[in-house]
């Protein structure tokens, strides 16, 4: 494998003063290029954050609900411990279950808090028992398990959560699928933007890129010239854009345990790194952009 | 140096040019003549392989230009130093980085040669103007700037297109001064022009050869000019 040579990197940040000269400086196309390049630098770091964010909630409801799944056992206050212990015995011998277990009445109070406050008397109250069922990696076949429930234990109902987390999860990867498609149109849309940049460019110094390849510039000389410009204005826009888009991401309210998902928006750890790319990405579309502008220019110059 | 075998030259199906043979000595001195739209400029412009010949070949010292790519092009053009009658410039660099840009993008040191540079801008008389911008000079001054800069790579051969063209006659007999000091250093000097005076004061001073574009062909005028 080819090692990259930074030296080359290096030389082209630092670039020819000489060659740099060559073309005249020009302010109203840097300013917009800077700006534009900001611009969808600021968008690609929400699209980004989105994608995460929602990747993120589409796998954490993937594991842990697909993991477990609740019995629900309604029934007269005289039979409910016999028919939870039958439900447990049914549950023991299901092939696909890892373990099941009774709530106590402590955890089904706990439960009950966010709506009815802590001093509710759970006792006298005819709340089902909940048995938590957790599932190997094989999972269990839920319909036969509803079947022989009904069967042995009449009170008791099975909510294995995939018939409201499915179309949870694939909402989430939608969402995520539709970041992902953003940030490839925002960079695609970034790149025709330079590339008309660079082309106006090129056109309006039709003059110098002659007098070059008159006293014998080479192509690549005068490429460079061009291509410096652009990518290095585009890598400081988008630096900008990516600054101004995390500072934005920040002065979101942060959401907590209740998890809400817009305004989970944001990046988690070593997440926040991944911003930071798109700048580097953006100087490699204008790279490339602006390169192939100016070969096909060039090719067309005696 | 440069060698025109059998050329044909057509735009868009009309033939300018055709059967055109020439060989460029080292050393010579050649005036390329004709009525306008003769096809002079065409001429010179398969001299530095600004164009291909639709027929023949052009051979720039000793590659055939068809079998040149881009950067074979730039080197060889390195060798040629061309001078236009509307000569262009780059507009925001002062004079000097103008005439020093061909040492410039072939990657010389500019300041090795800013020795040879200014001496070079006293041979054309452009000392005082050498931090002047090119659209501040006179047409003259324009003419000087562009020699200067055709020679400073020290070229074999220089073309040099109508280069009296916007100038008034002292001026076009000190640049035709320049250029016959440059054929006696061992240039080769091919100058296009329709000036049959500036053909006549050159005469007296050089052995030229004189080239005519007529009925699209190349032929070499009487010696009664």
């Amino acid at each position: 494998m080819k090692r990259p040579d930074f030296s080359q990197v290096a030389d082209f940040i630092v670039g020819d003063a000489q060659a740099d000269r060559m073309v005249p400086p020009t302010g109203i196309t840097a300013r917009l290029t800077l700006l534009s390049a900001a611009a969808m630098a600021f968008l690609a770091v929400f699209a980004l954050a989105l994608s995460v964010a929602t990747g993120r909630m589409a796998d954490r409801w993937g594991e842990e609900l697909a993991r477990s799944s609740t019995l629900r056992i309604s029934a007269p206050a005289d039979q409910i411990d016999a028919q939870t212990q039958a439900a447990l015995r049914v549950l023991e011998q299901t092939p696909g279950v890892a373990s099941a277990r009774a709530l106590s009445d402590e955890e089904q109070r706990a439960l009950l808090e966010p709506w009815f406050g802590p001093d509710l008397p759970v006792e006298t109250l005819p709340i089902p028992q909940l048995i938590e069922v957790i599932e190997t990696a094989d999972g269990y076949d839920a319909q036969g398990l509803r079947l022989r429930l009904s069967a042995e234990v009449p009170g008791a109902v099975l909510d294995d959560h995939t018939r409201w987390r499915r179309p949870l999860v694939s909402a989430a990867s939608r969402l995520r699928l539709l970041g992902w498609v953003s940030i490839g149109l925002i960079f695609g849309a970034m790149a025709a933007m330079i590339t008309l940049a660079a082309n106006a460019a090129l056109a309006a110094n039709a003059q110098v890129i002659a007098v070059l390849r008159l006293v014998g510039a080479r192509d690549s000389y005068i490429a460079k010239a061009f291509v410096r410009r652009y990518t290095l204005r585009t890598l400081t826009g988008a630096a900008i854009g990516v600054v101004t888009g995390i500072g934005a991401i920040l002065l979101l309210p942060s959401a907590q345990t209740t998890g809400g998902f817009l305004t989970g928006l944001g990046f988690r750890g070593a997440g926040w790194l991944l911003p930071l790319v798109i700048p580097l990405l953006a100087a490699l579309v204008a790279f490339l952009a602006t390169h192939l502008a100016a070969a096909r220019t060039l090719r067309e110059l005696p | 140096m440069i060698e025109l075998e059998n050329v044909a030259m057509s735009y868009g199906g009309g033939e300018l040019l055709s059967d055109i043979s020439l060989q460029l000595a080292p050393g010579s001195f050649h005036f390329l003549t004709g009525p306008s739209g003769a096809g002079k400029t065409t001429f010179l412009k398969l001299c530095y392989a600004a164009l291909m010949p639709t027929a023949g070949h052009v051979r720039l010292f000793d590659t055939d230009v068809r079998a040149m790519d881009r950067d074979d092009i730039a080197l060889a053009r390195r060798r040629i130093g061309v001078v236009h009658q509307d000569v262009q410039f780059l507009d925001h660099l002062p004079v000097a980085d103008n005439v020093a840009l061909p040492l410039t993008v072939s990657g010389r040191d500019t300041l090795d040669e800013s020795v040879n540079l200014r001496e070079l801008l006293s041979w054309v008389g452009l000392k005082a103007r050498a931090d002047a911008l090119p659209p501040e000079l006179s047409g003259g001054e324009r003419q000087r700037a562009a020699l200067a800069r055709a020679v400073i790579m020290s070229p074999d051969v220089i073309l040099a297109d109508e280069p009296t063209g916007n100038i008034d006659w002292e001026m076009s007999q000190r640049l035709l001064q320049l250029l016959v000091e440059l054929n006696r250093m061992g240039k080769t000097i091919m100058i296009a022009t329709h000036d049959l005076n500036l053909i006549r004061a050159a005469k007296g001073q050089v052995q030229a050869r004189v080239l005519r574009i007529a009925g699209r062909r190349l032929q070499l005028a009487g010696a009664d000019l």
